[in-house]
This record gives structure tokens, C-alpha cells and sequence, in this order.
């Protein structure tokens, strides 16, 4: 019953040319020997080959051409993407979170005592950590108008742009 | 309007300015894409302007073209891109077979077209109409492989699909048009297989 299943997958991969040499050479001796897989190839083939030959395209109206080059008259061409995303700036920021989760985990590894092992499995209890050192309120301001600047800074420019496309206009 | 040039060839002398040389490709593959859409959407309105906006997209995407898959299998995935976000924000139904409504419709085809009619019928529109009773996503899996001239490898890419994954669609796709056919065009199958 699966063989029986399997002839039309494996025919079309062998009409579609999809078939490994040694599955080829299967295939075709099987053809050839075989009265219910030829009858099947040759059903499929002309199944095939009227798929490639009716197969119409819709057409668009006569003014689709022309419309299309009458929307883009006003269009550019955007510069390609990799012109203007400047590959330092993403491993600058992909750096600096890594470095930050690193800087994290040996604040968290270097407050664990390692010679007493507690529990009978010899974990360590991680949630005695302690992160205040590190997120205390200060570090947490600084953090936070840095973010607040920077953020100004990118308005500033955003804004500058636009004043210059204006400008053209 | 042939000039001749290959697809890249046109791309360069547009990047380098020359914009009315953009008109070939379109020229070139308007009905390929609007044909793709069609296969999404029911409104021919709808498809021309989904259609015109592929163009419009590949025109400013132009330089992010970099040449390393066809022009045409470039252009099939903005075109595919381009109909799940209309459909997305007309939050319309894809123009499918599968639901109840469009099977209705194929039934009354079946009955009105049974006797002379199905008999005059030319082996093109039948293939056709059975196409268009398929689901959109067969229906662009057949155009794309038969008419596109894509390989399997570039359907998939395409449709971000894994190469097997499209094999087995491809398999599935022209065994439901073949019982759509059987089904719907009884005496032409009969014919065909003549």
C-alpha cells in the first residue's frame, strides 16, 4: 500500500528532474518493466506538459505600464541599506550589551563563596546575591540621563534633517 | 521594445539615472505579477493597484538589488510581500477555494457549464478556471513553477519556505487541480488524456 502510495511523489520528482542518479535509474527500469507505473508516468507527463503549455497570464490594462512610470517619476531610488547602516555602530551596541551581561554575571560570580557549597546537592543560593552594590540610586540616575541625553541628541538631529528637506522643497 | 538586454543589464542603466529604461521590466513582467496577485485577491482593481505598487516598491528598492538571486525572484517576493499586507490591512479573505463560499461558486460553475458549454470550453480555459478554483497558495505555487520559471529553490525563497516544505506543495497543489479537474471537466480530461 505505501508503494503503491508513493508512485506519484516519486514520479514527479523524477519528471520535475529532482531525482538522485541511482533513484533515476530505479525509476525508469520500473517504467519500463512495470505496466501501473508506466501507465501512471504517462498520465502524469501529459498531466505536465498541459500544465506548462495552458497555463495563460492575466493581463492589467493597457495604461498599467505607463502608470507605473508615472508613480515612480517622482520616486528615487532609496540608497541601498548597507550604505547607511554603519556596521561599527550595531557591533558598538551588540558589544555593549554583551559586556554588560558579562559585567553582570562576574559581580554575581564574584560574591558567591565558593568554598561553602550549601544544600545537600552543593548548589550555590543565588538569591542571595546581592545587586544593590550595583544598582544603587546613583548608578541608576546616571544611567538614566545619559539615556535622556543621548535621546535629545537624536531628536536634535531627526529634527535637523527634516528642517533640511524642507528647506529644499 | 526588446532591447535585448538582460534584466541586470536594464537595472544598471537605471541606477545610473535612466529611469525610462525601468518601463522594459515592467513591460516584461506585468503580467507575471499581476497574474500572482490575482491568484491572491478576487478585485482586478484591487490586483492593479497591489500590482503597481510591487513596481513602485522595486524601483526605490532597486538599490538594495544586489543581483545574487533572479531579478524575477527578487520582484516575486516583494510581490508576495506586498499581497499579505493589503490583505492584512483590508483584513479581506484570501481569495480561496477552501472556504464555503467560493465552493458554492465552483458547484454552480460545475452545473452551469455541464452539456454545450463545457463542451466549448478550450482546454486553456479549462486549466485556467481549475486554477482559479484552487486555494491562493497553490494556485501561486503552479504559476510560479509552470509560468514563472522558477526553480524550486528560488519558490521557496520566495515564499521563506524551506525547499522541501515547497516540493511537498508543489506535489499537493497539481494533485488538487488535477481532482478539480476530473471533478468540474470531466469530458475535456477525457479528451485530454485522448
Amino acid at each position: 500500500m505505501d508503494a503503491q502510495h508513493n508512485i506519484e511523489p516519486r514520479l514527479w520528482e523524477y519528471i520535475d528532474g529532482l531525482s538522485t542518479a541511482e533513484e533515476r535509474r530505479f525509476i525508469e527500469n520500473l517504467i519500463a518493466t512495470n505496466a501501473e507505473w508506466r501507465s501512471k508516468y504517462k498520465e502524469l507527463l501529459q498531466f505536465n506538459e498541459s500544465l506548462g503549455q495552458t497555463i495563460e497570464l492575466e493581463e492589467p490594462s493597457m495604461r498599467f505600464t505607463r502608470n507605473v512610470m508615472e508613480a515612480i517619476a517622482a520616486q528615487h531610488i532609496a540608497p541601498a541599506a548597507k550604505t547607511y547602516i554603519n556596521k561599527k555602530i550595531i557591533f558598538g551596541i551588540g558589544g555593549f550589551m554583551v559586556s554588560l551581561i558579562l559585567g553582570m554575571i562576574i559581580y554575581a560570580l564574584a560574591q558567591i563563596n565558593w568554598k561553602s557549597g550549601t544544600g545537600s546537592r552543593g548548589g550555590f543560593d543565588l538569591s542571595k546575591v546581592d545587586f544593590s552594590g550595583l544598582w544603587n540610586n546613583n548608578y541608576l540616575n546616571a544611567f538614566m540621563i545619559i539615556n535622556v541625553v543621548l535621546g535629545l541628541m537624536l531628536l536634535d538631529r531627526y529634527l535637523s534633517f527634516q528642517k533640511k528637506d524642507w528647506k529644499k522643497i | 521594445m526588446q532591447t535585448g538586454l538582460s534584466d541586470n543589464d536594464i537595472i544598471h542603466q537605471v541606477r545610473q539615472g535612466d529611469q525610462q529604461a525601468f518601463s522594459q521590466l515592467v513591460s516584461k513582467y506585468q503580467n507575471y505579477v499581476f497574474t500572482i496577485v490575482l491568484r491572491y485577491l478576487s478585485s482586478r482593481e484591487d490586483a492593479e493597484e497591489v500590482a503597481q505598487d510591487v513596481f513602485v516598491k522595486a524601483y526605490r528598492s532597486l538599490g538594495d538589488f544586489r543581483g545574487e538571486s533572479k531579478f524575477s525572484t527578487w520582484l516575486y517576493t516583494i510581490t508576495t510581500t506586498s499581497c499579505i499586507t493589503f490583505l492584512r490591512r483590508k483584513k479581506l479573505e484570501v481569495h480561496s477555494l477552501d472556504n464555503e463560499k467560493v465552493l458554492a461558486h465552483a458547484e454552480n460553475i460545475d452545473g452551469g457549464m455541464r452539456a454545450n458549454q463545457v463542451e466549448q470550453k478550450s482546454r486553456i480555459a479549462m486549466v485556467n478556471q481549475a486554477i482559479a478554483m484552487l486555494s491562493a497558495d497553490d494556485a501561486q505555487v503552479i504559476t510560479l513553477f509552470y509560468k514563472g520559471e522558477q526553480s524550486l529553490d528560488e519558490i521557496a525563497h520566495i515564499l521563506g519556505q524551506e525547499t522541501n516544505t515547497v516540493k511537498v506543495r508543489l506535489h499537493r497543489a497539481r494533485q488538487r487541480l488535477k481532482e478539480k479537474m476530473e471533478k468540474h471537466f470531466m469530458a475535456e480530461v477525457r479528451d485530454l488524456a485522448m
